[in-house]
């Protein structure tokens, strides 16, 4: 099997959905001509053209509004926004439409479309370009949000996220994009969303996190026994998987690199205290950023949760 | 009449279509003065915004739309939905919160969505709709189809940086668009005059090198004629036109008073507007002209009473939403 990394598996997705679908269509800044300030589209325009892989003026507000209309018409939009920061000039459209067509209409009107943008810190460029917002978009009933954490997964989920009838957010972590290869089946696949997957399997301490922080919180779980769950979709999210994880292990530590004010990993602590609270050995405990604005260059090293942070959660449940 | 239709350079229309236009906008005008009349019982449970004195442009714009045709509307959006086609029941009974109305009695009077009438997005958030209009265009274009979008915003969202957005890739693509702004002066409480500093909206669109037109907005002649072109040249390829019309709301920004009582406007600016009346103006013209008689008026609205009847009765007589329909719709699948 071709090993890839995570821009081509991507790429190839979104290529293969376009031959299988002529609803499926590519729009954003820099998308075509281009391929993307990651080159994540690059050679779509010369198989697919012009009316399929759109160049848009540089205004994120109207890039999202537009495939919302797009998608609310019949089409399936794949919009990239060339940084997470930058969703924000765009939240108004996916926020206060994208999300709420479906309620309006009744279900009438769906609004089957996706937002590809990458995330996250570990390639230092300053605030906006390396965000880790999942919360905020997770908490808007009607969105989706799915970050995958490897080139196999990267393909299979956003197969998923382009046929879903809802929209999804899907933040790629731009950390991973060519830093690790996997094997990638050539043929198209669909990970269904909401399902978390094990990454690896233990009986001591559940580790759950998403994106680039599955890899740190895998480094830092030499020497114990941990269970990793791979969250993949944040929205809809796996409750089960989780909670009959931490009955078996009876320990949980969340690994996220966004803030820890209202973060993600508040959602699954509580989730475990409401589902759990019998089984646990110790405190549930959360590793994330500091509640900071994302800071460039060496000050990312201290912002971002290191082995070392993580190791140390480890060995706090474990002594409890 | 022939005389006037020429000055339009509306020598083809028939009576037909001048009384379609003339019925539209009496329907409209009569729709939004019985919620002035009801809302006082407070049983209808939604904040609404009466666009009393404003008929004369959805009426216009909405007579040159197939039912193919998508529409964008706005806070201020009943006209734009009766014009297009939507029937006054789910309207009303959407007023009323119920569960038979557009939105099931979720959506309220700001966020009426009309499937089958191609009303695809309407909301409280001014300019809200205008991407999502070139959206809706954008598509209809890349799949071949003739239909044209027509998008109702205001002065305010002229404001907005999203009509900015979307009108400069809608000339790029010479989508098949007509955004038209009813001007009414007003953007809640603050004047045009305060908000902008140039006052020519439709000038704009030279900038953009497409076609801006100002018309009064109060003449549904005139109105009819500018939406006539603007749409023509949309389904023809040619692209979008910003059409803005000057008009004027009676009422407040929100809900069944006017406003100068609280200060907001002069007195004497309304009385100027009342004067200026829309459908008192396009009846005494068509009056005059000998193209409606009183005893038709009198039928007219004896027909839209009877239909606005029913659809309070219906709004009165339906159920409220099912407690389970709080979490219908969020998403496909159901909801947890």
């Amino acid at each position: 099997m071709v090993k890839l990394n995570i821009v081509q598996a991507i790429n190839q997705a979104l290529g293969q959905e376009m031959e299988k679908d002529p609803d499926v269509i590519v729009i954003g800044e820099d998308v075509a001509k281009d391929g993307g300030v990651f080159r994540v589209t690059q050679g779509l325009l010369e198989k697919f053209g012009a009316d399929r892989v759109i160049d848009t003026p540089l205004a994120e507000l109207g890039i999202i509004g537009a495939a919302v209309g797009l998608a609310a018409y019949g089409m399936k939009p794949v919009a990239e926004i060339q940084f997470m920061g930058f969703t924000y000039a765009g939240l108004e459209q996916l926020f206060s439409h994208a999300s709420r067509i479906r309620s309006r209409s009744r279900g009438a009107f769906s609004c089957p479309m996706v937002v590809r943008t990458p995330y996250g810190i570990g390639i230092k460029p300053p605030e906006l370009h390396s965000e880790s917002p999942e919360a905020l978009f997770a908490h808007m009933p009607g969105l989706k949000v799915v970050i995958p954490s490897n080139p196999y997964n990267a393909k299979g989920l956003l197969i998923s996220a382009i046929r879903d009838p809802d929209p999804v957010l899907f933040m790629e972590p731009s950390r991973l994009y060519r830093s690790i290869k996997s094997e990638v089946p050539e043929e198209a696949y669909s990970i269904p969303l909401g399902k978390a997957a094990v990454f690896q399997e233990g009986s001591e301490i559940t580790v759950v996190a998403w994106g680039t922080m599955l890899h740190k919180a895998a480094e830092a779980s030499e020497g114990f026994d941990a269970e990793i769950i791979d969250l993949q979709t944040i929205r809809p999210f796996d409750e089960e998987a989780v909670v009959n994880s931490v009955k078996k292990t009876g320990r949980l530590v969340v690994v996220h690199e966004a803030p820890g004010m209202c973060g993600f990993g508040a959602e699954v602590a509580a989730l475990v205290a409401d589902e759990a609270f019998g089984y646990l050995k110790a405190p549930v405990v959360r590793v994330t950023a500091p509640d900071a604005v994302v800071p460039m260059a060496r000050l990312e090293d201290y912002y971002m949760p290191e082995i070392d942070m993580i190791k140390k959660a480890f060995e706090r449940v474990m002594q409890y | 009449m022939k005389d006037i239709l020429q000055k339009y350079g509306l020598n083809t229309l028939t009576k037909k279509i001048l009384l379609d236009l003339y019925k539209s906008m009496l329907k409209i005008r009569m729709f939004e003065e019985k919620i002035v009349e009801l809302y006082p019982e407070q049983e209808m449970k939604c904040p609404v915004h009466l666009c009393i004195g404003q008929e004369a442009i959805a009426a216009g714009v909405c007579q040159h739309l197939h039912k193919g045709d998508y529409v964008f509307s706005n806070h201020r959006g009943h006209g734009h939905c009766l014009a297009k086609g939507t029937k006054m029941r789910p309207l009303m009974a959407e007023f009323y919160g119920k569960a038979t109305g557009c939105s099931g009695g979720k959506g309220g009077s700001m966020h009426i969505i009309d499937v089958e009438n191609g009303i695809l997005g309407t909301s409280a958030i001014v300019g809200g709709g205008i991407p999502m209009g070139v959206g809706a265009a954008l598509a209809s274009s890349l799949k071949g189809e003739d239909s044209v979008t027509a998008i109702f915003f205001g002065d305010g969202a002229f404001d907005e940086g999203a009509f900015y957005e979307s009108f400069n890739f809608a000339t790029l693509k010479r989508l098949p668009v007509v955004f038209v702004c009813e001007n009414n002066f007003y953007a809640t409480n603050s004047h045009q005059s305060a908000r902008q500093s140039g006052c020519r909206i439709f000038e704009s669109a030279a900038s953009f090198d497409a076609r801006g037109h100002c018309v009064d907005g109060n003449d549904a002649l005139a109105v009819y004629k500018a939406a006539q072109d603007a749409v023509q040249l949309a389904r023809k390829g040619v692209g979008p036109s910003l059409i803005e019309a000057k008009t004027y709301r009676w009422k407040g920004h929100v809900g069944p008073d006017e406003d100068w009582t609280k200060g907001c406007r002069p007195k004497e600016e309304l009385d100027y507007w009342k004067e200026q009346c829309p459908v008192k103006r396009f009846t005494e013209l068509l009056m005059d002209k000998g193209a409606l008689t009183s005893a038709e008026v009198e039928d007219l609205k004896l027909a839209i009473t009877a239909e606005i009847i029913d659809a309070v009765e219906f709004a009165r007589k339906s159920a409220y939403p099912e407690t389970s329909a709080l979490l219908a719709d969020v998403y496909r699948e159901a909801n947890k």
